[in-house]
């Protein structure tokens, strides 16, 4: 014990640690390492601006670059029985749970919303990793019903954002089940013949591959996205061989035929509205046409399930002609 | 000879106990040995019925995965007539782990569908072990597509761990042809009706199971995940899968009480592989029950009834 390793060192490690951990106003990109300014990146939709590599970003951040403006209205999502099986690993489900909606202040693994988007109306839906892996369980299953069903009512097209781990364990069966009954949401949108876009993100694999993320009428993924049903790890073990590089990832599987198109996600606004403007009929969007931008309300009360079509900020005259 | 299980021991010490003695009487004439012999099958029996009337969850996934109980080509052969194996998906291969086609079930043509694990080392080897590559499950999609088209019932026998995770299948799409086989059982206007026969792995059992009936064996299981994959990722210990299997609510009984099957078929005492043909015979009975259930029911009204029961099941999850 003497000066040095009572002062000096602890002064020297606190500057250097000082720049390691920046607080709020840098973040490091996961790839190439290169510290990105945060509201840089943010306003880059959380991709990297020196390598491209594309970081999480969440359901509302998705939501406020997508909608016109920012502006979406939430969809009320009914709620299911929490833990329904009273499951227990070396944690309650409960206190999962509870924990997961600390961390991210949503209440669930998926946000559901209706707006315009160069104004064009739909209804979108996004699943949120950060929240235990955005595992499809009964409230993900709802979440997706409910979409589908306002979409239908509405007559608009859907565009799901997937993100997710597989079905929840910790709902057993009951988040197996989410998969045919997932499945009946996509054929309502079918049957009624609208739009239904999935964008698949990083990661998406398992039962939620195997469901509603695999039966877009189009499908597009974001640039290096994991998708598979088994993970390159289960796969490894199993065959006990290395699998090649940019295995299951979204240039892959576009190169194996299982994909419409990758799209980074800084260019993926124009290209939806593009697509869902052609499969609904509706004549080009016309640049420079947007709504200016809004500043976004701190939070709407959900929209009554049976009050109709346009969202209250949508515009009065809108150019184009509805959709049918 | 009989494979007996771990938690099997004592009865195979008994039961071995029993054949040793026989086969000393067998050599020798004079001997006696039958009320000694009656004697041990008796207690035999009294722990039989022991054992099985309280399996525990992880007892019964053992049970259910038994290499020498019945499997889908058992059933196909004891219970249906003039069955005519439909092969290939038309576009790649033909997928060995499932089997399937036209066939007559009590004279009725019917399109059967089911996975086949194999029951020795070269037979698994052909079947992958029940493991389908999505080749099956697009051969299953075109003879769903076929009884449609014919207005034939669906019979789909489910036994697979999963499908299967590997570098070929998942080029391939396997998620993609899960999703569309379990969207196509949603489709189909003719009565689909799904038996559980061992295993229900997770999503390649869903791919199958996505009927108007769903019935179990006492003994089957019917999972989200494998106990032992739950273990290793909730766990980080894939030798937790008794506490696995306990969670996770896998057995016909549990998923009865959660309205996720219809019917439990009970099996012979100490499990279908001890009597494979009373275990295909129970199977039949119910299948035939489960058949009259749908009869004169329209198109429209089976595809609406279908989508109805799984929108519902699993909305609000049911008190347990």
């Amino acid at each position: 014990m003497n000066w040095i390793t009572n002062y000096v060192r602890p002064r020297i490690n606190s500057i250097f640690s000082r720049r390691d951990t920046p607080e709020n106003l840098w973040t490091k990109c996961d790839d190439c390492g290169t510290m990105l300014f945060h509201r840089e990146l943010s306003e880059n939709l959380n991709v990297c601006t020196s390598c491209g590599h594309h970081m999480a970003i969440t359901p509302r951040n998705r939501f406020e670059a997508l909608f016109d403006g920012g502006i979406f209205t939430e969809i009320d999502v009914p709620e299911p029985t929490t833990d329904p099986l009273h499951f227990r690993d070396q944690k309650r489900y409960p206190d999962r749970l509870k924990a997961a909606q600390r961390s991210t202040g949503e209440k669930e693994a998926m946000l559901v919303a209706e707006g315009e988007m160069g104004r064009t109306p739909i209804v979108a839906a996004a699943q949120d990793f950060s929240f235990m892996g955005g595992s499809m369980g009964m409230y993900v299953g709802n979440a997706i019903v409910a979409a589908a069903e306002r979409a239908v009512r509405l007559k608009r097209p859907l565009i799901l954002f997937s993100a997710a781990g597989g079905a929840r364990m910790q709902e057993g069966i009951l988040s197996l089940m989410q998969m045919p009954r997932t499945t009946v949401a996509v054929q309502m949108l079918k049957e009624a013949n609208l739009p239904y876009i999935v964008v698949l993100t990083h990661p998406t694999t398992g039962g939620v591959t195997a469901s509603y993320a695999m039966l877009g009428d189009v499908q597009i993924a974001e640039p290096n996205a994991l998708i598979c049903f088994a993970g390159p790890r289960v796969i490894e073990q199993t065959l006990g061989e290395k699998l090649p590089d940019g295995f299951q990832r979204a240039e892959y599987l576009l190169d194996h035929g299982m994909l419409d198109r990758v799209t980074p996600r800084t260019e993926m606004r124009d290209e939806l509205i593009t697509i869902t403007r052609m499969l609904m009929g509706q004549p080009p969007a016309v640049a420079g046409d947007l709504p200016a931008p809004d500043p976004a309300p701190e939070a709407q009360p959900p929209e009554q399930p049976d009050k109709a079509a346009a969202p209250k900020t949508a515009p009065k005259t809108t150019p184009e002609t509805p959709a049918k | 000879m009989t494979n007996y299980l771990d938690f099997e021991r004592p009865l195979a010490e008994i039961e071995g106990k029993a054949e040793e003695l026989r086969a000393m009487a067998r050599a020798n004439e004079e001997m006696d040995i039958e009320t000694e012999a009656a004697a041990l099958d008796k207690k035999a029996r009294e722990l039989l019925v022991d054992l099985y009337s309280k399996l525990t969850p992880w007892r019964k996934c053992q049970v259910a995965r038994h290499p020498q109980r019945p499997h889908c080509r058992d059933y196909i052969a004891a219970l249906f007539t003039e069955y005519t194996p439909l092969a290939g998906d038309r576009n790649f291969a033909d997928d060995h782990a499932v089997m399937g086609g036209l066939a007559r079930f009590e004279d009725q043509p019917v399109v059967v569908i089911g996975h086949e694990k194999g029951h020795d080392t070269k037979s698994r080897i052909l079947h992958n072990f029940g493991m389908a590559r999505p080749e099956g499950y697009r051969k299953a999609v075109r003879l769903m597509e076929l009884a449609d088209k014919f207005g034939l019932p669906v019979i789909t026998l489910v036994d697979t761990a999963g499908a299967y995770p590997g570098k070929g299948a998942e080029e391939r799409g396997q998620s993609e042809a899960i999703a569309r086989s379990t969207e196509k059982c949603l489709q189909i206007g003719v009565p689909l009706i799904s038996i559980i026969i061992g295993e229900g792995g997770s999503g390649g059992a869903v791919a199958f199971a996505t009927a108007d009936r769903v019935a179990m064996l006492e003994h089957s299981i019917y999972s989200v995940i494998s106990p032992e994959g739950c273990a290793s990722i909730l766990w980080k210990d894939a030798e937790k899968m008794r506490e696995a299997a306990e969670a996770l609510r896998l057995t016909a009984q549990d998923l009865a009480e959660l309205g996720v099957n219809d019917r439990v078929i009970p099996e012979p005492m100490g499990g279908a592989h001890r009597d494979p043909q009373a275990a295909i015979k129970a199977v039949g009975a119910a299948l035939g029950g489960m058949l009259a259930e749908l009869e004169g029911k329209s198109a429209k009204k089976l595809i609406k009834d279908r989508r109805k029961k799984f929108l519902d099941l699993g909305s609000k999850g049911l008190a347990a």
